[in-house]
């Protein structure tokens, strides 16, 4: 069982910086955003449109080389609400992630919700429903960046 | 197929901040206690799996390495598998698969954490890539409310019905935690306290989520010879189910979530199971979260979809109830994470040899241990039974 005396406790921090080659695919896909442009692929053999756009679709195996424009509207399939602040969290809360199902594509896209007062949970979630129809704002610089998409708001 | 398996014995250390021992003196704690308890001499173990979370939680990596002495393992194979989550469900696969195929006959397998001298949530983010996903993904709680709120949208459960019976599973649990004297945290709830709690993220409260817990345990698999020789109770493996998802989230649906579906599945086809909420007699499902262990009630076949809350309401998964689930108070109440998912399995083969102490359930023959890992990626389901 936990003892009561106090030892001495050694505090230690990892760092390590990585270089993440985006690819063809992705480079296209996030170069797209600088454009105001959301890029998906679709699949010759089973016709999901992927979002983002991914090189070959992972149920058929198959290269997906399609490339669609998809819409910058969709509906909210589940959020969430972060007031908290882990240690290494690129996105300062608050800040709601969802999943966002953009009109005409096949997967659901992850991204943040805003545009709304985020200070009051309770307003928050009387506001925010599945299901609820959102759209795209961009910021206004670029960077080839998931993050060029500042959130969907409410329509 | 593979030959008979069976666990013969398991080792459990005291969970909570265990600042009193190092990390491998913890690891240490349940291998001592396990050849204690088996009377089994280290000697005669043939090879040892040992798995933890990410190595970003330990801030060393090839931990197995680390704990080479206190795991017995210099001289002998050692392995280490790591699936996040469910690193303890996977761990026991890793023994079993080892002793069917017929390359060991006495295989130890041991799963650790001191989760409070790392950082899990932000061990968590780093599970997800970071060109996309990891702006948006907030930890275990964001996941698994995303999830809660996929399901119950899904089903059209009230909110109030919803919280009701979350509420009532972790009082259950907290109050199972006492019979359980590994358990770590152990309190007598009111619905008051549960319900006005602080919200961890909406509509996940304080009290529906697991503890940060330090603790390691050790389990060893046996060949039905070795079952002969040592003369030990075993729990025969009798099924085993693993299945997965793609990575990307929103690729997958969560609330008639496939790949848990699918773990069950196949492991009761293997254990010859068609109706398991009758035929399995206790369960121990990996619980981190109050919502997500209904959604398991209903993915492994103990209700039908949009169904766990009424049953849950009306007891028949609590400790007299017709399927007990989690009588050891469960990951709710204890959870150190790459111990968690041996933990449920070594719960489930105590509870089938009769060894589980003031929180046996009588009589009981068959189980199920259960642990998920990944972004809601992997599900890993094992059958245990008193006979072959
Ligand atoms: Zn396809």
């Amino acid at each position: 069982m936990e003892k009561k005396q106090d030892y001495l406790i050694l505090e230690d921090e990892v760092a390590i910086p990585y270089e993440n080659a985006y690819g063809p695919t992705w480079t296209r896909f996030f170069e797209g955003l600088k454009d105001e442009t959301i890029y998906g692929t679709r699949c010759a053999k089973c016709d999901r449109v992927l979002v983002p756009a991914r090189s070959f679709c992972s149920r058929c195996f198959v290269e997906t080389d399609d490339w669609v424009e998809v819409s910058q509207e969709g509906a909210i399939i589940s959020w969430v609400l972060t007031e908290y602040e882990y240690f290494g969290m690129p996105t300062k809360p608050p800040f709601i992630g969802a999943l966002i199902k953009l009109d005409g594509t096949d997967t659901n896209f992850l991204h943040l919700v805003g545009g709304i007062d985020l200070s009051d949970p309770d307003y928050v979630r009387k506001t925010v429903k599945n299901g609820m129809k959102v759209k795209a704002v961009w910021q206004e610089e670029k960077k080839g960046h998931i993050m060029d998409i500042k959130y969907f708001e409410p329509i | 197929m593979g030959r008979p398996v069976a666990i013969i014995g398991s080792g459990q250390t005291y969970h909570g901040r265990r600042f009193d021992v190092t990390y491998p003196e913890l690891v240490k704690e349940a291998v001592d206690a396990l050849f204690e308890k088996t009377g089994i001499s280290p000697d005669d173990i043939e090879g040892v799996v040992s798995g933890t979370m990410p190595s970003m939680m330990e801030g060393v990596a090839l931990t197995h390495f680390y704990f080479a002495e206190v795991l017995r393992s210099v001289g002998k194979p050692i392995m280490k598998t790591e699936t996040c989550g469910s690193t303890g469900i996977s761990l026991a696969f890793t023994g079993y698969y080892w002793v069917a195929s017929g390359m060991a006959d006495l295989v130890l397998v041991v799963g650790s954490e001191k989760m409070n001298e790392g950082d899990s949530q932000a061990t968590m983010t780093t599970v997800v890539e970071p060109f996309y996903q990891r702006y948006f993904i907030a930890g275990a709680p964001g996941v698994f409310s995303m999830q809660c709120q996929e399901w119950s949208t899904r089903f059209g459960i009230p909110e109030e019905k919803v919280r009701e019976a979350a509420t009532r599973i972790t009082i259950d649990h907290h109050n199972d935690a006492f019979d359980n004297p590994y358990a770590h945290i152990k309190k007598r709830l009111t619905p008051e306290e549960v319900n006005n709690a602080r919200i961890i993220t909406y509509p996940i409260r304080l009290w529906d989520v697991c503890p940060n817990s330090d603790g390691a345990c050790a389990m060893i698999f046996a060949s039905e010879e070795m079952v002969k020789k040592y003369g030990l109770k075993p729990a025969w493996v009798k099924g085993v189910g693993y299945s997965g998802e793609e990575y990307w989230f929103g690729d997958s649906e969560k609330a008639i979530w496939q790949c848990a579906i699918d773990a069950a599945k196949q492991a009761y086809n293997m254990a010859g199971i068609t109706n398991p909420r009758k035929e399995l007699d206790v369960a121990e499902v990996y619980n981190p979260f109050t919502y997500q262990e209904m959604l398991y009630y209903e993915c492994f076949g103990f209700c039908d979809f949009g169904e766990a809350c009424d049953l849950v309401l009306k007891g028949v998964f609590s400790r007299e109830g017709e399927l007990p689930c989690d009588p050891s108070g469960g990951t709710l109440c204890t959870n150190p994470i790459g111990a968690t998912g041996l933990n449920r399995v070594a719960e489930a083969a105590l509870q089938v040899t009769g060894q589980a102490g003031d929180h046996q359930i009588p009589g009981a023959k068959l189980s199920l241990a259960h642990a998920m890992g990944g972004v809601d990626q992997y599900n890993g389901v094992m059958i245990l039974g008193s006979k072959k």
